[in-house]
């Protein structure tokens, strides 16, 4: 203990999404190396696919899966069981709306009970007082809310999500949250229709009472993939983005924790998507299938494994579309020899898939890519651009034509 | 926090009785041998000072007490102690670990 001492508490940020590594991580990342060697970190529970809101970025697979087919209550209490007893550490319930479930509170209360550190991922739009009474009292320790944009801006809020009113319930839900004492982090995505408004973001979320912010510019797979050319910013409106960011961070250090997203088409680097293929994250669907990410079923040739059919463990340990990218070995040039190859693990498999049509591909994403450059000339092109109509994120969404659709209208839940 | 109230940085000092709060839980994990802090959307690794410092920020004692307390567990010069985990337990109050 003396003043040459080294830090005393390493940081490892979730590589839940897809986040950017920033200087920390790259100092702490021998405690994911080691962690993960053994068992996952996190596990993304998507208790549904149903939401009320519509955003055009959602996460979730084009092709949505059904209330019918969604996990019972037992079998998600197992699902939490299992994975405590393999290792994990925090559940990320999430969704769809994981509020749309009338189970949540019960959900929540086993992986509390089971020692999970867990976290709800939420639109907040069907939240009720009461109802995140009973989720604290179950043992819940901490809430997301994501924003469409500021309360200034309702309208533009309410029509990127697609719900009108979302914007005002959001302010009074993360209200709630804090009167409450539970701590709060608000996700806002970026994009083209709120992009000039990351401070009046970030201060928003320190007027909620928000401990963390994340600044996560929109990554472009599934729905947001099309609708990339309504959402990709200019990469002037990044950049300067990214410079309110490096303010603010200064500026409200101590008061508010900022995490960025930036993203890849305008970055020189990949990101190490899901901190690497079946390394420290494992995603449950509503139907149980168990997937390395969440967007992992968009590469047409692997199979998934179902919980109702095999344990957790054998799953994460030797299921093939865990072991198809784990590691090293599946990678060809330019990662296969590349010094960075555990850094950034050749980044995203599922947008290597689907540019490059080859998930084994450097992600396009990358510098060294040979497609990379084409590739980065789409956003350039298209964020200057008209922006055209949203394809809201619904069942079967995808396949109507954009502008037919009433905006904003609200779907059932 | 109700709207518009100011939020500002709070600064470690001698005097200082940090806690850490509720939704931050120091936890040993059996499975990988080791003692891990959860946090939102983070892992934290500490180390066996580390440890000690947090199991005693319990808002009741000052920075100074713990010092004193680890001064003598360690025997070491309590100067010494207080600086290092001033400066500790002020990057953990940034990140939101411990609240003072």
């Amino acid at each position: 203990m003396n003043e040459h001492s080294p830090a005393h508490v390493k940081e490892t940020a979730m590589p839940l999404g897809a986040r950017q590594p920033g200087e920390e991580e790259k100092e702490s990342t021998e405690m994911a190396d080691e962690a993960c060697a053994r068992a996952p970190i996190g596990l993304l529970a998507e208790l549904t696919h149903r939401c009320p809101l519509q955003c055009p970025y959602c996460s979730n697979p084009v092709e949505l899966e059904r209330v019918n087919t969604e996990l019972t209550t037992q079998e998600w209490q197992d699902v939490m069981r299992q994975a405590a007893a393999l290792g994990v550490l925090q559940i990320h319930l999430s969704g769809g709306e994981p509020t749309a479930r009338r189970d949540l509170v019960e959900i929540v209360k086993t992986a509390s009970e089971c020692g999970l550190y867990t976290n709800l991922i939420t639109a907040a739009v069907l939240l009720k007082r009461e109802q995140l009474v009973q989720l604290k009292e179950a043992g819940l320790d901490h809430v997301q809310i994501s924003i469409q944009d500021t309360d200034t801006r309702p309208e533009n809020a309410d029509r990127v999500g697609g719900y009108k009113g979302g914007s005002a319930k959001k302010k009074v839900v993360a209200g709630w949250v804090r009167e409450l004492g539970l701590p709060l982090t608000i996700n806002a995505p970026i994009h083209r229709h709120n992009v000039d408004n990351v401070d009046g973001i970030i201060k928003y979320a320190v007027e909620l009472g928000a401990d963390r912010v994340e600044i996560a510019h929109v990554q472009y797979y599934a729905w947001a993939l099309m609708n990339r050319a309504s959402l990709m910013p200019t990469r002037e409106q990044f950049n300067e983005a990214a410079k309110i960011v490096e303010k603010a961070r200064e500026d409200l250090k101590g008061i508010i924790v900022i995490d960025a997203v930036v993203p890849d088409y305008y970055a020189k680097y990949p990101k190490p998507c899901m901190g690497g293929w079946g390394r420290g994250i494992i995603n449950v669907t509503p139907s149980g299938r168990i997937l390395p990410c969440h967007a992992a079923e968009s590469i047409t040739h692997l199979e998934f494994d179902n919980i109702k059919d095999k344990p957790l463990a054998e799953i994460w340990l030797n299921g093939d579309a865990f072991q198809k990218y784990r590691g090293t070995d599946w990678m060809k040039e330019p990662c296969r020899s590349c010094p960075r190859r555990e850094i950034d693990f050749g980044g995203c498999r599922c947008q290597a898939f689907a540019l490059t049509g080859d998930a084994a591909n450097t992600d396009p994403a990358c510098s060294l890519s040979p497609l990379h450059e084409r590739w980065a000339k789409v956003a350039e092109v298209e964020s200057h651009e008209a922006a055209p109509e949203f394809v809201y994120r619904r069942p079967g969404g995808a396949s109507r034509k954009p502008g037919t659709q009433k905006t904003p209208a609200t779907s059932d839940v | 926090m109700a709207e518009g109230a100011q939020r500002v940085r709070g600064i470690v000092a001698s005097e200082t009785r940090p806690v850490v709060p509720a939704h931050i839980k120091l936890r040993h994990d059996p499975g990988r041998g080791r003692w891990i802090i959860l946090a939102p959307e983070r892992l934290f690794d500490p180390d066996e000072i580390a440890v000690e410092v947090l199991k005693l920020c319990d808002g009741q004692r000052t920075v100074a007490d713990i010092a004193e307390h680890l001064a003598k567990e360690y025997n070491a010069p309590v100067a010494d102690i207080k600086a290092d985990i001033i400066e500790m337990l002020q990057d953990l109050a940034d990140k939101g670990v411990v609240k003072v």
